[in-house]
């Protein structure tokens, strides 16, 4: 186990390792910010349609899932706080509260998007090309960017189920938590996207 | 490199940090549940970019971590903010 000194035979360094993790974010962050601008110039040339369009969406499924997604940010902060406390036991659980959490996430997604399916909506289907422009733009934009973030949580998933791995390993540590950090940082984002896209697809009227 | 007085966030300030998150979507929710007309996205908007900043400066950090992170990341959104202008002008304009 860890001895008390540090002794740094290999070269590591986390401000690095954090800053090309940000990087990263940042090109994440012009992705989406990309669609949102999108979104909202044809919100602005198609109002009307936008208006009622939005109005398929259950606001209450929306809710939940932005809540969830929220108690799941204050988890794995949780567990970055406690992994450099030396509780390990605490971090392990906090990241499982976390992947179970983003899976009920999924699984509402699931059903949300199940029940647009069943009606026949779906990218490429006849319905939604028989829909008016605006329309269809809207619930294009919709399936796109509640898909693509769906990915994102999948591989915040995989990103937080490997820090976990290597938690109970016990190669991530007290003094080398880089990686849940990063993997940390990589689920807030998920987050902070989430929390524009509720407000934009199922809230705004 | 060691970062020995490294900041650690208490248990107990997550919890408020999410309790004000919780909080602000309750109010977003409500807020666009009446009719205010073009207010309305302007408050979702402002609240939703306030919920931003709190993720950003406490859950991701920010706050506390060396200021070349709050850099960038100000570099960042300044560009984007930069995009939206211009885009927005070339729109209202045309």
């Amino acid at each position: 186990m860890e001895t008390t000194t540090h002794h740094e035979d290999l070269h590591r360094d986390d401000t690095a390792s954090k800053l090309g993790m940000w990087l990263f974010i940042f090109t994440e962050i012009l992705l989406f910010g990309g669609m949102f601008i999108v979104y909202s110039v044809y919100r602005y040339k198609n109002p009307v349609a936008f208006h009622i369009a939005h109005e398929e969406l259950s606001i209450p499924m929306g809710f939940i899932n932005t809540v969830i997604l929220l108690i799941s940010s204050a988890t794995v902060a949780i567990s970055i706080s406690s992994i450099q406390k030396g509780d390990r036991k605490l971090t392990i659980r906090m990241l499982v509260v976390t992947l179970l959490l983003a899976l009920t996430f999924l699984i509402n997604k699931y059903f949300e998007w199940g029940a647009k399916f069943e009606h026949g909506m779906y990218p490429g289907s006849d319905l939604m090309a028989n829909l008016s422009h605006g329309d269809m733009l809207f619930f294009s934009l919709y399936f796109f960017m509640t898909g693509l973030h769906a990915v994102h949580i999948i591989v915040g998933m995989i990103l937080l189920g490997v820090s976990l791995y290597k938690v109970q390993k016990g190669l991530v540590h007290s003094t080398r938590f880089a990686l849940l950090e990063n993997s940390g940082l990589y689920w807030h984002l998920v987050d902070l996207i989430w929390i524009f896209l509720f407000p934009l697809f199922y809230l705004i009227h | 490199m060691s970062e020995n007085n490294h900041h650690i966030s208490s248990y107990k300030d997550h919890l408020l940090v999410l309790l004000i998150l919780i909080f602000l979507t309750v109010i977003t929710v409500a807020i666009t549940s009446i009719e205010l007309g073009p207010f309305n996205t302007a408050a979702a908007m402002l609240i939703a970019s306030v919920k931003a900043a709190v993720v950003l400066l406490y859950f991701m950090h920010l706050k506390f971590d060396h200021k070349i992170y709050r850099i960038t990341v100000g570099i960042v959104l300044a560009i984007y903010a930069a995009v939206i202008v211009v885009t927005f002008f070339d729109y209202f304009y045309r």
